[in-house]
């Protein structure tokens, strides 16, 4: 297997593009994908200031490495999820590779801040625990960002990510999701602009890309995560990759160029409360807790404080039992 | 040679010489799915393991995610 540039030893092997890279083409393929994603949706402008979401995993610090390679004075934020062993080991992760690179981490916990962890506002809600996980991470996530007058949230959502989702909102006909499927959504209305630079790079070239450029991250998944359908969709997906390479971008990127547009000013049926997801974004008022957009008169995010603050903290595994049980 | 895969962690044994591509294909993983890494580094589907080669086997799925219908943020 050669590098079909320069033809040494290849040391990876991209079928969907018919190619094979030795370790530095590989790592300039990857950076000039993600510039190339950056410059078509217009996500970040020379010398704009990111907040980088960072979990610790493969996709959050390959991201960061990668936009500090192309020039973006990036910071980024870690929220203590409180996740038994899992969150103190995504925590040392992402705090080397910050302190290792000189590069700014900011860090909130939900323990010591907000006084609950997702374990336990999961099962005090009786919420999944990656919807209390994510209310809470959008939330910190989208104020972080712009009280920190950032130009933009970044987070390391990769092309297997809105692949599987897509997949997801489209066996459902989730219109009113699919409408905001897109890889950089608008600043307004007091959200930061959201971008997902590495949407065109699979799972396994940003994790090959962090071994290739010595990145040490958090192999091991969140014990919430076992099992659930996003998991099993992305499988379904690498199936029919396997069969024919390319199905992933095509389904996607088809997606966005041929469908996304259409489905703009498509009337939806949905009437319920989204001011978890953000989907809907007209009109949103500040909330009288925080001062965040939402829909009603408290946000989602401090309902979810207000029902689980100060509870009983309640152990990981008895959680992540369930998870599996109800899934 | 050893295989280590991790999620759960495990370790395996395998008579080598072998190639990438046989040791996956016994496994019952897909290529698109995982990173075989060995000595640091990268070994691409058509080398052949030798015997006394260590490699790792690494899962590159995520799981992060929040209920369908919403989106992703893990
Ligand atoms: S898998 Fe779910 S609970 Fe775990 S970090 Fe991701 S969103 Fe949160
Ligand atoms: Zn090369
Ligand atoms: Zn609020």
């Amino acid at each position: 297997m050669k590098c079909r540039v320069c033809g040494d030893g290849a040391v990876i092997d991209l079928r969907r593009h018919n190619a094979n890279f030795c370790a530095d083409h590989f790592v300039r393929y990857c950076r000039q994908q993600v510039e190339r994603t950056i410059d078509q949706f217009e996500m970040l402008s020379p010398g704009e200031r990111p907040l980088l979401a960072v979990s610790g995993g493969k996709d959050s610090l390959a991201m960061w490495d990668l936009l500090v390679e192309l020039g973006y004075d990036t910071d980024g934020l870690y929220v203590g999820l409180g996740i038994g062993d899992y969150s103190d080991q995504a925590g040392h992760y992402a705090r080397r590779f910050a302190s290792d690179r000189g590069l700014r981490l900011v860090e909130v916990d939900l323990r010591q801040r907000y006084d609950y962890d997702i374990p336990t506002a999961a099962a005090t809600t009786g919420r999944v625990p990656c919807s209390a996980c994510g209310l809470s991470k959008r939330h910190l996530f989208d104020r972080a960002a712009v009280d920190g007058n950032y130009d933009a949230l970044v987070t390391g959502h990769n092309l297997d990510d809105e692949a599987a989702v897509l997949y997801g909102n489209t066996l459902r006909w989730q219109v009113d999701y699919l409408q905001r499927q897109r890889p950089v959504l608008p600043a307004g209305r007091g959200f930061p602009r959201k971008v997902k630079p590495l949407v065109r790079l699979t799972e396994r070239e940003t994790a090959a890309y962090c071994v290739l450029r010595g990145i040490d991250y958090l192999v091991d998944e969140c014990p919430m995560a076992a099992g659930n359908k996003h998991v099993a969709y992305k499988e379904a997906l690498n199936g029919l990759e396997v069969q024919s390479p390319g199905s992933k971008t095509e389904f996607y990127f088809g997606f966005l160029a041929r469908m996304a547009d259409r489905l703009e000013d498509e009337p939806t049926n949905d009437s319920s409360d989204t001011s978890d997801t953000g989907a809907r974004r007209d009109g949103p008022t500040p909330c009288g807790r925080c001062g965040s957009p939402c829909d009603g008169e408290i946000c989602s995010f401090c309902r979810l404080v207000d029902r689980t603050a100060g509870a009983e903290p309640v152990p990981v595994h008895v959680l992540s039992t369930r998870a599996k049980a109800t899934r | 040679m050893k295989v280590i895969l991790r999620n759960p962690n495990r370790e395996l044994e395998f008579r080598g010489p072998m190639s990438v591509v046989k040791l996956l294909r016994q496994l019952e993983l897909h290529r698109e799915s995982v990173l075989v890494i060995s000595a640091g580094t990268l070994v691409p589907g058509d080398a052949i393991l030798a015997d006394d080669q260590e490699v790792e086997i690494r899962p590159v799925i995520s799981g992060g995610a929040v209920a369908v219908g919403t989106e992703v943020v893990g």
